[in-house]
């Protein structure tokens, strides 16, 4: 099964941290992702730029009204995520559980819905 | 027609749990599990009217691998449950195995569940009771509960909870959550004060039948032991704990020669086995504890300092306000009410348990105890004004009855 990561944490964390800790975290990140590439279970991933890049969009009655912000003012803030392949729930955890922001954040663990194929 | 529905009565009480957690494992799905079973056991009803199979549950099970097996191919055929029909086609399992029960009880259980979806999927799955008579349990309307439980079988399937025991590292802290919900079970039957008498004693048998397969099939683990033996030695008492107008009987009270015997053996048996297993847990602690009361002949010989010196492990154990209120209570009777006056000041200082009708009557007791009568009057008040269910504030309004008989 695939499941998505999605990593929230405040994003104040990042903006107080010390230069020494950022690139702490960046080696972590780094070291936890070719972890889950060599063991096949990297799908895809990316971090995201802050919340105060994001722009929300909605089309309602046939117009498109776009706004400032996230869809929802929260404490924790999306700021990045991973696809991973893991054969159920409790692998997925085991994987959630390793990434960094997971000491000081939160990782929403999602299952990817199957798709029947077209054929 | 009396004749055929007796055995296949028994055999859904008594096999209903084992045969669902084989099929799921089979069919790889809780809903049509439970489907295809309900469909076996209704063709069984028809089909066993000129007696039944030499082998019933092996019959039972066989038919409800085919009725999968027919669901699945009306179904529309996505990819991924033609692969699921094919392998169903192939296997040739022809009952449950010893370990499927256990794997349905840690998936019913799997924290990813809410905690009170966890006890009523697992009553509904491995005890097969019904969904209306976990809403009566539970005190809420049939339709919430139903919807509760798809809920719960849809999030099994769909974010791939593991229909497994859990290996080595993780199995302690699954564990406890299995234990809590198996105990939350018996002290819904034990301590609920609604419904009728009939469903909560089904609970509690139905605890302790879940306890006991948990100690089977985990033989290595101690805590599981001393949670089957706090359930039995509370079990033990059941009987003598309300009279015939349903007023709480306090322990200091109860009619000791009506306690079960067996069950007081059995589960004094479990402690002592826990106990030597290395450092206890809470419940082979608690289970300790209920013994000591179990084996005192009479109120009086209670072993009152060796009872204190217990709440003061668990308390290290698990730090709660409710057992520091127990282990206040326990020195009061050990060293003296001024003594269980300190502690119970401490506690409510701290404001934990502000509002808790338990607190405010011990606190009564221990006053009245120590001759205050007019302070103890007062507690006595605040206790029935926080009670919540009428046996206890009956029971509280007779003490301060008694109290004020003793003002004069």
């Amino acid at each position: 099964m695939q499941y998505l990561l999605l990593i929230y944490r405040d994003e104040k964390l990042a903006e107080k941290a010390a230069p020494s800790d950022l690139e702490t975290m960046m080696k972590e990140y780094g070291e936890f992702t070719q972890g889950i590439v060599k063991s096949g279970q990297f799908r895809a991933g990316d971090a995201l730029q802050p919340i105060r890049t994001a722009t929300t969009v909605r089309v309602r009655e046939g117009k498109a009204v776009t706004t400032d912000g996230p869809f929802a003012e929260t404490k924790e803030q999306l700021g990045g995520y991973y696809m991973v392949e893991a054969k159920d729930l409790d692998e997925a955890i085991r994987i959630a559980a390793r990434i960094p922001s997971a000491r000081d954040g939160s990782i929403e663990i999602r299952p990817v819905r199957p798709m029947p194929k077209a054929s | 027609m009396r004749s055929i529905s007796m055995p296949i009565d028994r055999l859904y009480r008594s096999e209903y749990g084992r045969l669902l957690a084989g099929l799921i494992r089979v069919v790889r799905d809780v809903q049509l599990a439970e489907d295809a079973l309900q469909d076996a056991f209704a063709a069984a009803v028809d089909q066993w009217r000129d007696g039944e199979p030499a082998t019933p549950a092996a019959w039972i099970f066989g038919t409800a691998r085919h009725k999968a097996i027919d669901r699945l191919r009306r179904r529309d055929l996505e990819a991924d449950r033609t692969r699921v029909l094919l392998d169903l086609e192939a296997d040739r399992t022809d009952g449950p195995s010893p370990e499927d029960p256990l794997r349905l009880l840690f998936t019913c259980c799997h924290p990813a569940l809410a905690p009170e979806v966890r006890v009523a999927l697992t009553l509904r799955t491995l005890s097969g009771l019904s969904t209306e008579e976990i809403a009566r349990a539970f005190l809420v309307p049939a339709a919430t509960m139903a919807q509760r439980l798809v809920r719960a079988k849809s999030k099994i399937r769909d974010a791939g909870i593991p229909y497994e025991v859990p290996d080595d590292d993780a199995l302690e802290e699954r564990l406890e959550g299995v234990m809590a919900a198996i105990y939350l079970v018996f002290n819904e039957g034990y301590s609920a004060t609604f419904g009728d008498a009939l469903v909560r004693r089904d609970l509690c048998s139905e605890a302790i039948r879940l306890g006991r397969l948990l100690v089977d099939l985990l033989p290595g683990s101690a805590d599981p032991r001393g949670l089957l033996a706090l359930m039995l030695l509370h079990d033990s008492r059941r009987d003598t704990r309300q009279d015939a107008n349903g007023t709480l009987v306090r322990l200091e009270d109860q009619d000791r020669s009506q306690w079960n015997r067996e069950q007081i053996a059995e589960g004094t048996e479990l402690v002592r086995v826990a106990l030597a297993a290395g450092p206890p847990g809470p419940y082979a602690l608690q289970a300790a504890i209920a013994a000591l009361h179990a084996e005192a002949a009479r109120a009086a010989d209670t072993d009152w300092p060796q009872i204190a010196a217990l709440y003061g492990i668990l308390y290290a154990v698990q730090p709660t306000p409710i057992v520091e209120l127990n282990r206040a209570v326990a020195v009061a009777m050990a060293d003296g009410p001024e003594r269980g006056l300190e502690l119970i000041d401490r506690l409510e200082t701290r404001g934990e348990l502000a509002g808790y009708h338990l607190v405010a009557a011990a606190r009564a007791d221990l006053l009245r105890r120590l001759g205050r009568r007019d302070e103890a009057r007062g507690a006595y008040l605040r206790a029935i004004g926080l009670a919540t269910n009428e046996a206890e504030r009956r029971f509280l309004e007779a003490r301060l009855r008694e109290n004020d008989g003793e003002r004069k």
